[in-house]
């Protein structure tokens, strides 16, 4: 194994809700619904109709440009509605569950005993393809270039983020299925970033993979700040990433020669009744889970994903295609006199101005939406440098892509980075700059710009 | 609370778009987000916030000078005792002609600076900022107490609306609003910014302060002004009534001088709270007095000026300038590593411009001002080497 490689810089937000290792229960979910939003950097063109029967693993739509990647449906019943928006732009697909399971058929084989190409197109067919994310860009991985490597971050350091040790437990022999098959797609490493403070077993036992070690703060199980210190990305280059559950699920269809869209999920936040994990599926309908379970939902914010990176939906909303979390906190909308003098101790802040420096840092703090002020220019300087532990300089790159200045963009290091790098520096902003959509229209700019 | 937030929710429909009030829509904005943090949530991106924000930032600024101008206040009801040879043991005498004195000037400050920001922004249809809430309190404690009023008004209005608002408003400013506002009042009315008669307040002021004349063998240079007109071989400086200074006297600052920069103290105390709560880099400020050390040391070593180095620090207005001006985050380098070679030349060339110019006793005003202009060089070279090392990073691939 290669040597511990420490991150200093960085932010761990403690918030209350936090789940310990226990499983709740609920019913499992009858609806799903697939957002091809979810899938940055695709057009989904849809191949059923409503009515149509559909078994998990059954294409539901695929891309324009490269249709011979699919995206299929997580279990078997009826296509419910084709939704779509203005411009006849797809919204979402959403599926009725006849609580089946019934599965098409999948090659049950040891993906390590077959050629690349097979790998590839078996992948690209199966519909697990979009599952890998590539950076530059992060969107769904272009099948027509090859990456240098492949990372999985083992661990997520998030805010109230679900342990994968206790996610995988027992999932060894499927995530090495998974990882052989990834091995297929790279004439590079696959490398796994492992907390230096969880057992990692699983990762431990996997063979054909090269190990990282990492200790610090969120964001260090940011795939992006993993890769920037192992092997970072130059122009040219592409560096494809995935999340560990979702090899799992690739290994899993491998091993049972069937699909299964089966997932494990955390609930947690401050207005989350009983925080735990949970077993449900992919796209699956999260109101059995939410039911009776979240304390003033009229007041709440319901996220698929951490609080920082998270997408809000509605109290009967879906996961997320890449989420393992979902979370829950209060709104934020009355209004507070005199908030920006006030001592504010139930509130947390990086700035010493306020005293959540002297309360230690174990306190668990409740966090509202509000965005606590206006926005602003840049005013402050240094805050962003202080959270974001890359060898970049996060505060210039923005404002090179405000400017939409592709050359800067470029020299400063945009193909290493996501919009999730720059949730913290959003988050601690004084100036309240909505960093991570800026990042994104960057991204979306140059890959139309480079295309 | 209650009761105010109901009224402002009730008046509020006659300030937005199309009602009776609309024209004063931002200055209403402006009230009601000051009294009241927005109940505005987080639509895209992170759902929580860090709850620091600009107005906090700014009026810990305006906390931390509030030491420096409450001695600033004193310290001009001092002098005015002591070159009228007046009781200097009273206390609440020479407070309130301090306050007769300076008051009006954060008055005058605020009223244009302010009015012109709520102007501007009605017209943008922006929010109005905060960041004229500091340059507001700094622009009246770095001019000397016998400025007049009207000339405040103009260099302020001058400065608010060529120095920042031409530039974008709060946040795009080149130059430090309040030193440009300085800098205008000193090369346009350098009469009545420099020289011996500026600096202490000797007429009474609406009657109070009393109407004893000023004593015989009275002089109302500030220190720095002394070593700047002396013949070579001066080692001591005096203050109003001719008596040695001491480094003490320096450091707790009954001295003329422009109104807030005389107490090293006060300042001390305004650093502290910039300090510890982060809002001002340590990086800067250190690195001013690295500089100025630096530089004071040698030219004093070398004969070239006949005060020590510490001396130079605690006298004028390096200390203020230190911790109030050059710490500007807009106006200053941005990057970290710039941070430290901003402020030490800061130092430096305020020590420069005082030693090596005798027409102008203190430099930093220019100092700062001289480098906020180059603070943009500055960063892009730190932002070039980081481009370097990627390049480098590339190539070695390859």
């Amino acid at each position: 194994m290669a040597e511990l490689i420490r991150i200093k810089r960085g932010l761990d937000i403690k918030l209350k809700g936090k789940a310990g290792q226990i499983f709740g229960k609920a019913e499992p979910a009858t609806l799903f619904s697939i957002r091809p939003d979810d899938f940055q950097g695709i057009k989904p063109k849809v191949v059923v109709k409503d009515g149509d029967v559909v078994k998990a693993g059954t294409v539901i739509f695929q891309d324009k440009a490269n249709p011979e990647m699919k995206f299929v449906s997580p279990v078997s019943g009826t296509v419910l509605e084709v939704k779509r928006g203005d411009r006849r732009k797809v919204l979402n697909i959403s599926i009725q569950s006849d609580g089946a399971y019934a599965s098409e058929p999948f090659k049950k084989v040891d993906p390590s005993t077959l050629s690349a190409a097979d790998v590839k197109s078996l992948m690209l067919a199966s519909g697990f393809w979009p599952f890998i994310k590539q950076r530059p860009y992060d969107i769904v991985a272009d099948p027509n270039v090859a990456p240098k490597a492949i990372f999985i971050s083992g661990f997520d350091t998030a805010p109230l983020a679900p342990e994968y040790d206790y996610i995988l437990e027992g999932k060894l022999e499927e995530f090495q299925l998974g990882v052989n098959a990834l091995a297929k797609l790279t004439t590079g490493k696959v490398h796994i970033g492992i907390n230096i403070e969880n057992a990692s077993k699983v990762y431990k036992g996997t063979k054909g993979v090269e190990l990282h070690e990492f200790e610090g703060p969120h964001p260090t199980g940011n795939v992006g700040v993993q890769i920037h210190h192992v092997d970072p990305i130059n122009k040219g280059e592409v560096v494809w990433c995935i999340n560990p559950q979702d090899v799992v699920t690739i290994g899993t269809a491998f091993k049972k020669g069937a699909y299964d869209f089966s997932k494990i999920i955390i609930l947690s936040g401050s207005c989350v009744k009983k925080p735990a994990y949970y077993r449900t599926t992919y796209f699956a309908q999260l109101s059995n889970i939410l039911a009776d379970n979240v304390e003033n939902p009229a007041n709440a914010r319901f996220i698929s994903g951490n609080v920082l990176t998270g997408m809000q939906i509605a109290p009967d909303g879906f996961l997320g295609a890449y989420d393992s979390q979902v979370t829950v906190i209060p709104e934020g909308k009355q209004s507070e006199f005199l908030g920006w003098i006030m001592p504010r101790l139930n509130k947390f802040s990086v700035n010493r101005s306020y005293f959540s420096w002297l309360l230690g840092g174990s306190k668990e703090y409740v966090l509202d939406t509000n965005i606590n002020g206006g926005e602003r220019a840049f005013i402050m300087s240094g805050e962003y440098d202080r959270v974001f532990p890359m060898d970049i300089l996060p505060e210039f790159l923005v404002k090179a892509i405000i400017a939409k200045d592709i050359d800067k963009m470029e020299q400063l290091g945009i193909y290493e980075v996501a919009p999730e790098d720059f949730a913290l520096c959003e988050f601690v902003c004084s100036s309240k700059i909505e960093t991570q959509r800026i990042v994104r229209e960057g991204l979306d700019f140059l890959r139309k710009e480079m295309a | 609370m209650k009761a105010l937030r109901n009224f402002l929710d009730k008046v509020k429909p006659n300030f937005e778009e199309g009602g009776k009030l609309a024209m004063f829509r931002s200055v209403f904005d402006g009230f009601e987000t000051f009294l009241f943090v927005p109940g505005t949530t987080a639509k895209h991106g992170t759902h929580i916030h860090d709850c620091i924000d600009s107005k906090r930032v700014m009026s810990m600024v305006v906390i931390a000078l509030i030491p420096a101008l409450l001695f600033g206040i004193y310290n001009v009801g001092y002098q005015h005792y002591l070159v009228t040879g007046q009781d200097t043991t009273d206390f609440c005498g020479m407070a309130v002609f301090g306050l007769a004195a300076v008051l009006p000037k954060i008055v005058v400050s605020y009223l244009v600076g302010l009015g012109i920001e709520f102007i501007v922004a009605q017209w943008k249809r922006e929010e109005i900022q905060e960041g004229f809430l500091v340059s507001g309190l700094l622009i009246p404690m770095i001019v000397p107490v016998n400025c007049p009023l009207w000339m405040l008004a103009v260099a302020t209005a001058f400065a608010v609306i060529f120095a920042k608002e031409v530039f974008g408003g709060t946040g795009m400013n080149i130059f430090n609003v309040a030193l440009i506002t300085r800098a205008f009042l000193f090369f346009s009315y350098p009469t009545a910014m420099s020289g011996d008669a500026v600096w202490i307040a000797t007429d009474p002021i609406l009657g109070i302060g009393g109407d004893a004349a000023v004593v015989d063998g009275m002089t109302g240079a500030t220190a720095l002004g002394q070593v700047a007109v002396a013949e070579s071989g001066l080692a001591t400086v005096t203050d109003a009534m001719g008596n040695t200074l001491s480094t003490m006297d320096m450091f707790i600052g009954l001295i003329p001088g422009s109104i807030g920069e005389t107490s090293k103290l006060a300042i001390l105390i305004g650093a502290v709270i910039l300090l510890l709560s982060g809002i001002a880099s340590w990086k800067t400020m250190f690195s001013v007095f690295v500089g100025g050390a630096v530089v004071g040391y040698i030219f004093n070593s070398v004969g070239a000026t006949p005060i020590t180095w510490y001396e130079h620090i605690l006298l004028g207005g390096f200390c203020f300038g230190a911790v109030f001006m050059a710490t500007d985050p807009v106006t200053s380098a941005r990057t970290e590593c710039g941070k430290y070679v901003f402020g030490f030349l800061v130092g430096a060339v305020a020590i420069v411009i005082r030693v090596l110019n005798p027409g102008f006793p203190e430099g930093m005003m220019l100092a700062i001002l001289l480098m906020n202009l180059f603070a943009p060089l500055i960063d892009n070279l730190v932002v070039q080497a980081n481009i370097n090392r990627r390049l480098k990073r590339a190539n070695k691939v390859k």
